[in-house]
C-alpha cells in the first residue's frame, strides 16, 4: 500500500491521474474487500458467538486453575458475550468418553462439550476416532501469535501433527521438586538419579504409570540411557525394537526400584498425591511438569517454602497443551472464541504469573507489541523457579506408541 | 364407590412405573457393557462378535492378583462389618434392658449407638480421605506419636495406607458399613420383638449375648439379608474408597477397569467392558458363595442353638465395647482430620496442628459452595420425594391387591447395586442420547433415582409390611376411604420409617458421582462431583472443605428424621 | 337387619365351612361359636370385605335389602370392635372419634358430638390425652364408642370382650349390648366363650 501512494505522489498528468486513481481506489476496494473477507469470518464467529454457552470440560484438581478459568469466562461474557461453564473433571477421559458415547448414539449436533482441555494422546486418539471439530485455529486472529519456531510442541503433539484440530494453551517441561532443607546435593542426570538413591533409600518415588507424569518419567530415563533416542520419536517398528530400545531402562529400573519410596512396591497413583507426600515430608524428591507449579504451591501453602526445582543436564521433556472442540459442539463460535481468548496476551500473561497460576506462555514474545513485551518481562519469576537459560534443552515427547508400549511392558513388569 | 375402585385400581401403575423406569436403563446398561466385551462397538471399529477380549483381560498379567484382592478386601469387609453390627447390636439390645441399672457399660454403648448411626451420612470418599490422612506414615496418629514420644524428624516408612493386602481398604469399607448394618438390625429388631425373646433367654438362665445370638439372630439375619447382600456387592465393587486406601499395584478389579476407561487409547473401552463383565460374575459368584456359606453355617449351627450352653453373659462384652469405641474414635477423628485441614493454610509433618489457620478455603468457594448445595439439595429432595412415592405405591398395590412384589422385580430394583456403576452408566448415556435426554435434569433425577430408590426401598418395606393390618382395616370399617387410610392412619403411623428412608436415600443422592458425571453431561455441579474433581489435585484442605459439607448435609437429614417423629409425638408414649 | 344366605370360605380349596345360613334383626345379638381356627375371625373379614386373597368365598351377604359383597369395605357401614381396642395411636383420644364422625358433620357440631360422645363413655376433658396413657377399660369404650360414630348400620364384635378382667368384661359388654339395643343395630358376636354367648342373650350357631 505504501508503494502505491508513492506512486501517486511521484504524478503529475491529470488523465493518467485520473486513470490511476480509479486503479488507486478500485486497488484499494479490491484489498480492503479481500481483507474484509477474512475480518467477515471472524466477525461472523463473533456474531455467532454472541449468547452461546460453551462447556468446557478440564480437569479440575487446581484451585488455581479453576480460579483462572473462571476468570476467563467473566473476560469472554464481558468482551464477546459468550458464557463459560467450566465442567470440573476428575479425569479427562470422562469427557472423551462422553463425546465417544454420544458419536456411537448418532448425536452429530448439540453434544454435551464444547471444549476440551488435551494432548498427546488424548488428542491422538480423538482425531483418530474423528471425535474433533476443525481445522480451526487457522480463523483464530491469536494463533499468528504462537511462538512455532521456538517451540515446535504446539505444531506436534507428541510428534503428532495438530493440524489446526487443538488450538495451543500451555506450555509444560519435566522437572523435578526437591526440598532443600533436607537435599542438599540434585542429581544432574538419571543415573546420578540411581545414585542418590542409594545414599537415601525410600526417599524418592514416581507416580503410576497410569498418571501422565509417570509414565513421562520412564520416558525421560528412556531417552537419556538409549543409546538412540531419535527412534522414539516414530512408530515401534517391531517388538524386537522396542525391546532392544528400551532394554536399558528396565536394567535400570530394576536396580532403582528397590530404593525407591516402599521398595518401589508401591506408587503414588497420581502427580497431585506425590506433591502431597513431598509436603508431608514422606520423600524429599519429587516430579513436575510446570517449572513454576512449585513456586505457585509455596504460594499457596500446599509445599514447604524450602521446596526447590532441578532438571537434568542434558535437558528434558517438554510439551504443549492444548484445547479442542468435540466434532458435535454446539457452540462451535463460542469455543472458538475462548480458545482465541486464550492465546491473546492478556490471558496468557495472567496465566504465566506465578501468583495465578505459572503456567508458560505458547507465544513469541517478539510478535507482540512493545508494551505487551514489556509486561511479559516484568512478570515474578517465583522463588522456587528456574529461569530461562537455567531450564536446560527440551527434549520432544516420544509418539504415543512408545508410550503405550512402555507403559504395558512397565505394567507386565512390576505391576503385579 | 367408583372412586375407590379408580384409586386402587390404578395402584398397578406404581409396580408396572417402577420397572419401567429400572429395566430401561439396566438393559441399555447391561447390553452397553456386554457387547463391547463381545467386541461389538462399532464406533471404535468393533464390529464382530468373538472372545478375544475375554482371551486378552484373563492374559493380563495384573488380573488374578486384581480379582483376588477383590474378593478378599469385599468378603472380609462385609464379613467384619457384620459381625461387628451383631455384636454391638447384641450389647445395645443389654444396654437398653439394664438401661435403669445406671450401668456405665450401658451409657458407653448408647454413646456408641448415637455416634455410629450419623456416621452413615458420611459419604465414602470423605471418610476414607479422612481415614489416610489418620493413619498415614506421615498422618495424624504418627505425628501425636512422634511429638508425644518419639520425636521423629521424617515419617517411619511403614506400610499402612495402600498396604498391598487391602487391610487399610478394609477398615475403611468396615468404618463406613457397620455402622449401616447396625442400624439395618436396629430397624428389624422390634418386628420380631427381639426384646422379648431376650427377656425369655435370660429368663432360662442364657447370657445376653448367647440369648441374642441364639433366638434373635436367626429371626433377624432373613430380614437383614439383601442390605448385607448390597454392602457385599458395594465393597466389591467400589471405586473412590479403593482408590484412595486400596494397593495401587496391582489395584481391585474396579479401578483396574477404570483405569482401562481412563486409558486415552479408546480400544481399552473393550478391556474395560469384559472387566466388568468379570466383576459383574464375581459378584454374583461371592454373593452365591455368601449363600451357600450361610447355609452350611446354619448346618453346623443348629446343634449349637439347643446344646443348652449358656455362657456367663458377658462374654464379648469388652470386646464389643472396645471395638465399638475404636470404629467411633476412627470415623471421628478422620472426619475431624478434614475439619482441620479445611481450615488450614499450612500442616507440614510433624505439627500435629496446623502450623497457619485460614479461612481463606472457605472465602474462596463460598459463591460455588452455595451454588452446588442448591443443585445438591434440589436433586435430592427431588429424587427421594419421587423415590418415596414411588415405594408407597408399590408397597400400597402389594396390600390392596394382596399380591406380594415379585421376587423378580425385587432384584430388578436392586440390580443398580450389584453391577458395576462405571461401565453400566457407559450404556445408560448411549440411551439417553438416543432419547435426547441427555444433560437434561430429568435424567439427572432418574439416574440418582435408580440408586435411592432401592436403598428408599430397602429401609421402608419390611417397617411397611409389618404394620399391624388390623389398623387399616378398622380405618376402612370406621367408613375411610383407602386414600384417607393412607393420608391419616398408615403415613403418620410409618412417619420414623418414611423419614428415615427419606434421609437414607438423601444421603444416597449425595453421595453420587458418576450418575451425576454421565446423567448430567457435566452440566449440574454438586458437592460430590466439586468433591472428587479437588479429590483429583490431592488438596486436603479443599478437599476438607467440600468433604465436610459434603458430610454434613446428609448428616443434618438424618438428625432431622430422627428429630420429627419425636417431636410430633411427644405426647404419643406408644409412638416414642 | 344383616342377612347372610349360603356363606361358604374355603382355604386353598379346604372348606372352613360351608352354606352358612343367619338372619339378625335390628336390636337383635346373634353369637357364633367355634374353637380357634374354625373361621368365625373370617366370617367377620369376609363380611367387612377384608378378607385376604388366600380365601375363596361364596353366597351373599344382605344388610337393609342391600347386597354387601361388591361394596368395598369402607362402604359396607358395619361396625366391628377386635380383641385389642386398636385405638390409633398417633392420635389423641378426641381425634380417634373424630375420624369416625362422618365428614359431613361440619365444625361446631363435630366438637358437640365429641364431648357428648366422652361424656357418654365417662371420660369427659380427655379429648387431648394419649391413648397411650388411659386404662384398658377406657380404651375399650373408646374403641366402642368410636365404632358407634362411624353410624354403622351393624356391628360386628370379634370377641372384644376376651382381653378385659373378669369385673370390667361383665360392665363391658352390657354397655356394648345396651348401645346395640338403643341404636336397634343388629349384631353378630363371634366368641369361643359362653359366658359371652350367653350373656348376649340371642341364638348361638356353632361352626
Amino acid at each position: 500500500m505504501k508503494n502505491i501512494f508513492n506512486y501517486n505522489h511521484g504524478t503529475e498528468s491529470g488523465t493518467v491521474s485520473k486513470t490511476l486513481n480509479f486503479i488507486i481506489f478500485t486497488t484499494l476496494f479490491l484489498l480492503l474487500s479481500s481483507f474484509s473477507v477474512s475480518a467477515n469470518s471472524w466477525e461472523d464467529i463473533r456474531k455467532k458467538a454472541k449468547g452461546q454457552t460453551v462447556y468446557w470440560n478440564a480437569w479440575g484438581g487446581s484451585e488455581e486453575i479453576n480460579a483462572y478459568i473462571s476468570w476467563v469466562g467473566s473476560r469472554v461474557k464481558e468482551d464477546y458475550g459468550v458464557t463459560l461453564k467450566h465442567v470440573k473433571l476428575a479425569s479427562t477421559a470422562d469427557a472423551v468418553s462422553r463425546v465417544l458415547a454420544e458419536k456411537a448414539a448418532g448425536r452429530t449436533t448439540n453434544g454435551s462439550v464444547d471444549l476440551i482441555w488435551i494432548n498427546g494422546e488424548n488428542f491422538a486418539k480423538m482425531k483418530e476416532n474423528g471425535l474433533l471439530f476443525g481445522p480451526f485455529t487457522d480463523n483464530l486472529p491469536n494463533f499468528k501469535l504462537v511462538d512455532f519456531n521456538g517451540k515446535p510442541t504446539t505444531l506436534l503433539d507428541f510428534n503428532l501433527p495438530v493440524e489446526g484440530y487443538e488450538a495451543p494453551w500451555g506450555m509444560a517441561k519435566f522437572n523435578f521438586v526437591f526440598d532443600s532443607a533436607r537435599v542438599s546435593e540434585t542429581p544432574k542426570s538419571i543415573p546420578e538419579l540411581l545414585q542418590w538413591s542409594q545414599r537415601h533409600p525410600g526417599r524418592f518415588t514416581y507416580p503410576h504409570v497410569t498418571d501422565f507424569l509417570g509414565s513421562t518419567f520412564i520416558m525421560q530415563a528412556l531417552i537419556e540411557l538409549t543409546a538412540n533416542p531419535e527412534v522414539l520419536n516414530r512408530y515401534v517398528k517391531s517388538k524386537v525394537e522396542f525391546s532392544k530400545v528400551t532394554a536399558p531402562l528396565w536394567s535400570y529400573l530394576n536396580q532403582l526400584h528397590p530404593l525407591l519410596w516402599r521398595s518401589g512396591n508401591s506408587f503414588p497413583s497420581s502427580s497431585s498425591v506425590q506433591q502431597q507426600m513431598l509436603n508431608d515430608s514422606e520423600l524429599d524428591i519429587a516430579l513436575s511438569f510446570n517449572p513454576s507449579s512449585t513456586s505457585a504451591a509455596i504460594a499457596n501453602g500446599s509445599l514447604p517454602e524450602s521446596a526447590r526445582t532441578f532438571v537434568l543436564k542434558k535437558g528434558t521433556i517438554g510439551n504443549t497443551h492444548f484445547v479442542g472442540i468435540p466434532f458435535n459442539s454446539g457452540s462451535s463460535e463460542g469455543a472458538m472464541i475462548v480458545a482465541n481468548f486464550l492465546m491473546s496476551p492478556e490471558a496468557q500473561m495472567q496465566k504465566q504469573n506465578p501468583d495465578i497460576w505459572g503456567d508458560s506462555t505458547v507465544l513469541s514474545i517478539t510478535k507482540l507489541s512493545e508494551q505487551h513485551q514489556q509486561k511479559f518481562k516484568a512478570l515474578p519469576l517465583g522463588v522456587a523457579t528456574l529461569p530461562p537459560e537455567k531450564l536446560g534443552p527440551t527434549q520432544p515427547n516420544p509418539h504415543p506408541d512408545w508410550k503405550n508400549q512402555l507403559g504395558a511392558e512397565w505394567q507386565r513388569r512390576y505391576g503385579q | 364407590m367408583a372412586t375407590t375402585i379408580r384409586t386402587v385400581s390404578l395402584l398397578p401403575a406404581f409396580p408396572f412405573l417402577t420397572q419401567l423406569l429400572f429395566l430401561l436403563p439396566i438393559a441399555a446398561g447391561l447390553f452397553g457393557v456386554l457387547l463391547p466385551a463381545l467386541g461389538y462397538l462399532p464406533d471404535l471399529g468393533g464390529d464382530q462378535f468373538h472372545f478375544e477380549v475375554f482371551r486378552q483381560l484373563l492374559e493380563h498379567p495384573a488380573l488374578l492378583h486384581a480379582v483376588w484382592l477383590t474378593l478378599f478386601s469385599g468378603i472380609a469387609a462385609t464379613f467384619i462389618s457384620l459381625s461387628l453390627a451383631i455384636l454391638l447390636a447384641a450389647m445395645l439390645s443389654r444396654a437398653s434392658l439394664s438401661g435403669n441399672k445406671n450401668n456405665k457399660m450401658a451409657s458407653l454403648f448408647v454413646i456408641v449407638r448415637r455416634g455410629l448411626i450419623p456416621l452413615i451420612a458420611v459419604p465414602h470418599a470423605a471418610m476414607a480421605l479422612g481415614l489416610a490422612f489418620l493413619v498415614a506414615p506421615s498422618g495424624w496418629i504418627v505425628r501425636w506419636f512422634s511429638f508425644l514420644l518419639m520425636g521423629w524428624e521424617t515419617p517411619p516408612e511403614w506400610v499402612t495406607v495402600q498396604d498391598p493386602f487391602g487391610l487399610s481398604l478394609i477398615l475403611g469399607l468396615v468404618l463406613k458399613e457397620t455402622p449401616y448394618l447396625l442400624l439395618m438390625i436396629l430397624a428389624a429388631l422390634p418386628q420380631i420383638r427381639a426384646q422379648e425373646y431376650i427377656r425369655i433367654g435370660q429368663s432360662l438362665g442364657y447370657g445376653n449375648l448367647r440369648s441374642w445370638l441364639k433366638l434373635v439372630l436367626p429371626q433377624v439375619y432373613p430380614l437383614i439379608r439383601l442390605p448385607v447382600f448390597a454392602v457385599l456387592a458395594f465393597s466389591l465393587s467400589v471405586v473412590d474408597v479403593a482408590l484412595i486406601l486400596g494397593p495401587s499395584t496391582p489395584p481391585t478389579l474396579s479401578v483396574l477397569i477404570l483405569r482401562w476407561i481412563d486409558n486415552p487409547d479408546l480400544s481399552f473401552r473393550f478391556l474395560a467392558s469384559a472387566g466388568a463383565v468379570l466383576l459383574l460374575l464375581l459378584t454374583l459368584g461371592a454373593l452365591l458363595f455368601w449363600r451357600v456359606s450361610e447355609w452350611l453355617l446354619l448346618q453346623k449351627w443348629r446343634n449349637w442353638l439347643s446344646n443348652g450352653k449358656r455362657g456367663n453373659g458377658n462374654e464379648a462384652h469388652k470386646l464389643a465395647a472396645l471395638s465399638g469405641l475404636l470404629l467411633l474414635g476412627t470415623a471421628f477423628l478422620s472426619v475431624l482430620g478434614l475439619a482441620f485441614w479445611s481450615l488450614s493454610l499450612r500442616w507440614p509433618y510433624p505439627h500435629v496442628l496446623p502450623q497457619r489457620w485460614t479461612s481463606r478455603n472457605w472465602e474462596r468457594h463460598w459463591s460455588s459452595i452455595q451454588e452446588t448445595s442448591f443443585t445438591t439439595l434440589e436433586l435430592g429432595v427431588i429424587a427421594v420425594v419421587i423415590a418415596l412415592i414411588l415405594v408407597v405405591g408399590c408397597l400400597e398395590n402389594e396390600q390392596w391387591r394382596r399380591v406380594s412384589f415379585s421376587f423378580r422385580s425385587q432384584w430388578l430394583l436392586y440390580l443398580p447395586l450389584l453391577i458395576p456403576q462405571a461401565t453400566f452408566l457407559l450404556g445408560i448415556q448411549i440411551l439417553a442420547v438416543r432419547l435426547e435426554m441427555d444433560g437434561t435434569f430429568l435424567l439427572l433425577v432418574w439416574s440418582h433415582l435408580l440408586f435411592v430408590l432401592p436403598y428408599v426401598f430397602l429401609t421402608l418395606a419390611d417397617p411397611w409390611r409389618n404394620l399391624d393390618t388390623r389398623f387399616p382395616q378398622i380405618g376402612q370399617c370406621l367408613g375411610a376411604s383407602p386414600l384417607r387410610v393412607l393420608f391419616r392412619i398408615k403415613l403418620p403411623l410409618l412417619l420414623k420409617p418414611l423419614l428415615v428412608a427419606a434421609a437414607v436415600g438423601f444421603a444416597v443422592s449425595v453421595s453420587q458421582y458418576l450418575p451425576t458425571l454421565f446423567a448430567g453431561g457435566g452440566r449440574f455441579a454438586t458437592l460430590t462431583t466439586e468433591a472428587v474433581s479437588y479429590a483429583a489435585g490431592a488438596d486436603r484442605r479443599v478437599i476438607g472443605v467440600y468433604g465436610f459439607l459434603q458430610a454434613l448435609f446428609p448428616w443434618i437429614a438424618l438428625l432431622l428424621a430422627l428429630a420429627i417423629p419425636r417431636w410430633r409425638f411427644r405426647n404419643r408414649a406408644s409412638l416414642l | 337387619m344383616l342377612k347372610l344366605e349360603n356363606i361358604s370360605l374355603k382355604i386353598d380349596g379346604n372348606p372352613l365351612f360351608s352354606k352358612l345360613n343367619l338372619e339378625v334383626n335390628a336390636g337383635q345379638v346373634k353369637t357364633v361359636m367355634g374353637p380357634s381356627g374354625c373361621g368365625k375371625s373370617s366370617l367377620l373379614a369376609h363380611l367387612c370385605g377384608t378378607l385376604p386373597s388366600v380365601f375363596q368365598t361364596s353366597g351373599k351377604i344382605i344388610l337393609h335389602d342391600k347386597t354387601l359383597d361388591d361394596l368395598p369395605p369402607h362402604e359396607r357401614k358395619l361396625g366391628i370392635l377386635f380383641q385389642d381396642d386398636l385405638l390409633f395411636p398417633h392420635l389423641s383420644v378426641g381425634e380417634n372419634l373424630a375420624f369416625a364422625l362422618p365428614a359431613k358433620i361440619r365444625r361446631h357440631e363435630r366438637h358437640d358430638k365429641i364431648e357428648q360422645a366422652l361424656e357418654e363413655i365417662e371420660l369427659s376433658g380427655m379429648h387431648e390425652r394419649d391413648p397411650a396413657s388411659l386404662s384398658g377399660g377406657q380404651r375399650a369404650r373408646v374403641a366402642l364408642m368410636r365404632t358407634l360414630l362411624a353410624q354403622p348400620e351393624a356391628l360386628l364384635l370379634d370377641e372384644p370382650f376376651s382381653k378385659l378382667d373378669q369385673e370390667l368384661r361383665g360392665r363391658f359388654r352390657k354397655l356394648v349390648f345396651a348401645h346395640a339395643v338403643k341404636n336397634s343395630l343388629p349384631t353378630l358376636l363371634v366368641t369361643h366363650d359362653h359366658a359371652d354367648a350367653q350373656a348376649a342373650g340371642g341364638d348361638i350357631i356353632a361352626l
